[in-house]
């Protein structure tokens, strides 16, 4: 009786497998057991890319038992360290560069640069650096996207504006709005990290991208006279009154509203604001982008583009099933479709990859691979370490609201500095 | 008779240890999962954290003994400083929920025809949940769209950003949640009221005690148990303030609402923290203040034992 139910049920899988094979094609490897995935990506359009992923890539090994956890975005920044040492899944997602120096640090990522070696190396070139610490990489990414100023290009052709290419530009295309009661920005500063793009932008406009670095790597005092000039470019928008009022009540998405509804003129945002401000009502003849103009001329355009990662935990139990997920992840044709306008609306990391039929993707794409020449940075609190990060985006915040604060804000930034690298 | 008496008390061995001590152990083995629990959920992590304050460590990877550092740095420290300063003013502030918790039962003290449904809408603040009352604030406050700016507007003042200036935004969160601890220390002043003695009120009437005298002499010393339960729960809502914070302002603008709880939260548990040890340092910081109100409700539990 028991090796008549044994053998059936080999029986069974032995059917089951040689469908899966026949199925995945290519993948010619048998993938069995649990694959146990913790993602972050919990806002609706994110959350159906996951989960359009996971299951093409069950169909691809129906023996496999995928099981996946959809934890809120910002809740899952904290819980993942709790996880990672407690209850480690096989494949979880998380942030480039310093963003997962501690976790590499703590030895809690799976080394894997064997699969970098592999033509994936080749095809996912462009942001091998950022995944790479101590001369390894620790994970794969799945998407980045651009930062840049998102307009309302009705309400600059309304006043006669054009897309400003120089600082004065910039200023003089302020000065119409709010001479005619606009604001320049909106901005919600509650969180802090929306002014570590502004600072991200105005730095690398006025100092440059390795100059950037520097700081952000602590080799660069913040008491310098050169951050004093990024300051004081900043200043100039603050004392013009470019930015709307109360930010430091708002979230990014609370910001939102002024500029839909046309309070405020321009956004410094990443690409993912886009697709609230589409649903907000603002199709494309309202909704334009345009690079972060050119402050110094001296120096190199660079720009922002954070990247957004799958690792494996080392404590995985089934990583012969997330490795086969992450080169799934970041095959050109599943980069292709997850990043698409339907999906997450960013841009594909796999050079084979095409992008999508989409303004701003276009805009975005051809603005990182052809007029960034200083170089891509992550984002301010994904480059600095993150308590020099969470202490300087809070004077950055402060900055804005007080600027007459800047010397006490940026002694602080420097103690700080002192003490954490 | 006697002589079938007398074997049954010979046969009898002698009783075991548990029997003949059973009077005293019984209370004691009731007690034990009790105790245990809280050996290990609330004693030993106590140790554990003055252990933790002395070391630097990111919660992952090696622990670095450093010895009082993390002290010294706290008392450099100007975000520890604020937070430390508005734990103070939400102690002080928060207790103004007793007297308005006792006005309001005072006020509802009375058989009017549907006083059940008033009673249990003064409570409704207290029944929703503390994120829930955050938010309906948040709202309240907000400077563009808020009520509260509306209102003022009735009256000719100008807009205020109550959570966005830093003067004003430890206060606006304590109205916030002022709101829900009144009512619990309605709810607890008028089960209180009920207790109170009518023939003591008779012959302070009688003796010619009126309004406030009547109060004052009468009614608040019989409402003394009430009173410091009210005390006690207050502090310790106030100084376990956090869900307010952390959805109301997330301690900001720049860091000036934060409390004790919530700075040691950032520090140690947050996105952006990876500081156990300064976290730990915090945490026993908050910890001393708290053992001066927990010695203090110990001690005058412990006359009022006496005192029976």
């Amino acid at each position: 009786m028991h090796s008549m139910l044994k053998a059936s049920v080999a029986a069974l899988g032995a059917l089951a497998i040689s469908a899966s094979a026949a199925l995945a094609g290519s993948h010619g490897e048998k993938l069995s057991g649990d694959l146990v995935i913790f993602s972050d990506m919990s806002n609706p359009a994110p959350r159906a890319v996951m989960e359009g992923m996971v299951e093409r890539f069950g169909a691809m090994h129906p023996d496999l038992n995928i099981e996946l956890t959809v934890i809120d975005r910002e809740a899952y920044k904290t819980q993942i360290r709790n996880f990672l040492t407690a209850n480690p899944p096989d494949v979880a997602n998380w942030y480039a560069a310093n963003r997962m120096k501690p976790y590499v640090e703590a030895g809690l990522f799976e080394d894997i640069s064997d699969l970098w070696e592999g033509p994936i190396g080749e095809e996912l070139a462009s942001t091998k650096g950022a995944m790479t610490l101590d001369g390894k990489q620790w994970g794969v990414p799945y998407t980045y996207y651009q930062w840049g100023v998102y307009y309302r290009k009705d309400i600059f052709d309304q006043y006669g504006l054009a897309e400003p290419k120089t600082w004065d530009e910039e200023k003089a295309n302020c000065q119409t709005l709010l001479d005619n009661g606009v604001k320049c920005y909106t901005i919600g500063t509650k969180f802090l990290w929306t002014a570590g793009g502004w600072f991200d932008y105005l730095n690398m406009r006025t100092n440059g991208y390795d100059f950037h670095a520097a700081l952000t790597g602590g080799e660069i005092p913040w008491t310098d006279d050169r951050v004093k000039a990024t300051f004081a470019n900043w200043r100039e928008l603050i004392d013009m009154g470019a930015f709307i009022d109360n930010h430091q009540s708002y979230s990014w998405q609370e910001a939102l509203p002024f500029m839909i509804n046309g309070e405020a003129a321009s956004y410094l945002m990443g690409n993912f604001a886009v697709a609230p401000m589409r649903d907000g009502g603002l199709d494309d003849s309202k909704l334009d982008f345009y690079q972060f103009p050119a402050i110094n001329p001296d120096v190199e355009l660079a720009e922002d583009a954070p990247t957004d990662t799958f690792h494996i935990p080392s404590g995985a139990s089934n990583k012969e099933a997330a490795r086969a997920f992450l080169e799934f992840v970041v095959s050109a044709d599943n980069q292709t479709l997850i990043n698409n306008g339907e999906n997450l609306g960013q841009l594909p990391v796999n050079k084979n990859s095409g992008v999508d039929d989409d303004k701003f993707l276009k805009e975005g794409f051809a603005m990182l691979s052809s007029n960034s020449p200083g170089g891509v940075a992550q984002f301010f609190d994904r480059d600095a370490p993150a308590e020099m990060a969470s202490i300087a985006m809070e004077g950055f915040q402060e900055f804005m609201v007080f600027p007459d604060n800047l010397d006490d804000i940026l002694a602080r930034l420097e103690q700080a500095r002192a003490r954490i690298y | 008779m006697s002589i079938t008496a007398m074997p049954t008390t010979e046969i009898v061995p002698a009783r075991s240890w548990y029997k003949r001590n059973e009077i005293a152990v019984t209370p004691w083995l009731f007690l034990a999962p009790g105790v245990l629990f809280f050996l290990f959920y609330v004693i030993f992590p106590i140790f554990q954290s003055f252990n933790l304050s002395l070391y630097a460590w990111d919660g992952l990877g090696e622990a670095r003994y450093v010895g009082l550092a993390n002290y010294q740095e706290l008392s450099t420290d100007r975000a520890f400083e604020t937070s430390l300063w508005n734990n103070l003013k939400w102690l002080v502030l928060y207790l103004l929920a007793i007297p308005a918790g006792l006005f309001i039962a005072l006020f509802l003290n009375q058989t009017v025809t549907g006083i059940r449904l008033y009673k249990s809408l003064f409570f409704f603040p207290f029944v929703i949940s503390q994120i829930v009352v955050g938010l309906v604030f948040t709202w309240f406050y907000d400077p563009t769209f808020g009520l509260l700016n509306v209102m003022l507007g009735w009256i000719g003042l100008g807009p205020i950003n109550v959570l966005g200036d830093p003067t004003l935004v430890t206060y606006g969160i304590i109205a916030a949640g002022l709101w829900p601890q009144t009512a619990y220390c309605m709810i607890l002043y008028l089960t209180g009221l009920n207790a109170v003695d009518p023939e003591q009120i008779e012959a302070g009437r009688l003796d010619g005690a009126k309004g406030w005298r009547m109060l004052w002499y009468i009614i608040i010393p019989q409402l003394k148990p009430a009173t410091f339960i009210a005390f006690v729960v207050t502090i310790i809502g106030a100084l376990r303030s956090f869900d307010l914070i952390s959805i109301m302002t997330n301690g900001g603008p720049f860091g000036s609402s934060r409390v004790l709880s919530f700075y040691m939260f950032e520090k140690a548990l947050s996105e952006y923290g990876f500081r156990m040890g300064y976290g730990a340092a915090i945490a026993v910081v908050l910890f001393l203040i708290m053992l001066v109100f927990i010695a203090y409700f110990l001690w005058s539990m412990f006359q009022e034992e006496r005192a029976r």
